[in-house]
């Protein structure tokens, strides 16, 4: 395996197949979070753990991440770094639009509420 | 496993970071398309961010209650309805694509045209079965639910909107990969790249995977948030 200077990537199948399964059974994890009706920073940090290690996996063994030289690495995983100041600043402004909205407009009711059980808003 | 750092870690990683970008010549030591793909796809991650970012902000900004996914996206095979269970069926059809794409890369490289071309087969067939069911999904919702990109009758009216642009510009991905892998397994069948070398497999399995990288952002924080 590794061929890096010519850029192929080959590596033993069984790599690949495990980590298949491995994004089997997190997908059902995280499935399982909604299906089991977790709520609250359980719900948050669970969803988020098995989110984080699926995407890892994905970018890491399948598309060849790991093997890859650190000057594509840094190319390509570095830029992504500034979209972090763009969800912190949205997530700010998005508790004070609501807040502005709250103060001014006043909550408001859905037009039909169906919900059964599950988050009281 | 970094077996592949080639000659140049002798100082670290540095010391060879340095070296790439400094030698004035070619920065990438890969294929020239997998550097483009990489490229492409680092644009796309501003594209897909910068739309999960936008329903992020509206969804915390909206002072009605955001609609139940739960309950929306729920299917009855007959009895009781399960949560969310055509989103999980997608998932897991996602991912059983993105494992056989890796097969193919590898038989690619191995030059088994036959199986590399079943490979990348069996992958967009698994790409329109998801295209498929979400289209399903699609008339569900307008056609049964009544959802409109300015309304629903669940909750806040923006839910529309984030859900047609979110899973439609994934959707149309998924699509256009569908295309991509035909296209290419086509060629890996005629022989097309038996000269060129088969790195086009790696190259639209990089776009592939990514594809399935944005489902899984998608999953946790449109359906299961």
């Amino acid at each position: 395996m590794s061929v890096s200077d010519t850029g192929h990537q080959e590596h033993p199948l069984s790599i690949y197949l495990w980590i298949w399964i491995l994004l089997f059974v997190l997908s059902t994890f995280s499935y399982l979070v909604d299906y089991f009706q977790f709520q609250g920073a359980l719900r948050w940090n669970l969803i988020i753990i098995f989110m984080m290690l699926k995407a890892g996996f994905i970018v890491a063994i399948f598309m060849h991440m790991t093997w890859e030289r650190i000057a594509l690495i840094s190319a390509i995983l570095v830029p992504p770094l500034c979209l972090l100041v763009l969800i912190i600043l949205m997530s700010i402004e998005g508790k004070y639009t609501k807040f502005q909205r709250a103060t001014y407009f006043g909550l408001e009711e859905a037009p039909v509420v169906e919900h059964h059980g599950k988050k009281a808003h | 496993m970094s077996e592949s750092s080639g000659q140049v870690a002798k100082g670290g990683v540095v010391t060879e970071l340095v070296t790439d970008w400094g030698e004035d010549k070619e920065v990438f030591k890969v294929h020239w398309g997998k550097a483009m793909m990489w490229i492409f796809l680092l644009s796309d991650t501003f594209i897909f961010t910068s739309f999960l970012t936008g329903y992020m902000k509206v969804r915390t900004s909206s002072t009605m209650p955001w609609p139940n996914s739960s309950e929306i996206f729920a299917l009855s095979f007959g009895g009781e309805p399960i949560p969310l269970i055509l989103i999980a069926i997608m998932t897991f059809v996602l991912i059983t694509s993105s494992g056989t794409m890796a097969l193919a890369v590898n038989y690619g490289y191995r030059r088994d045209r036959g199986k590399t071309a079943l490979l990348l087969f069996i992958t967009a067939a698994f790409g329109l079965v998801f295209v498929g069911m979400q289209a399903f999904e699609w008339t569900k919702l307008i056609v049964e639910e009544g959802v409109r990109p300015w309304g629903n009758p669940f909750g806040a009216p923006q839910f529309g909107a984030c859900f047609f642009m979110i899973t439609g510009f994934h959707g149309g991905h998924v699509s256009g990969g569908v295309i991509y892998l035909t296209y290419v397994a086509i060629g890996v069948l005629n022989g097309r790249y038996e000269k060129k070398g088969y790195d086009i497999v790696e190259i639209c399995g990089l776009y592939w995977h990514f594809v399935d990288l944005v489902w899984v952002f998608i999953f946790a924080f449109f359906y299961l948030w």
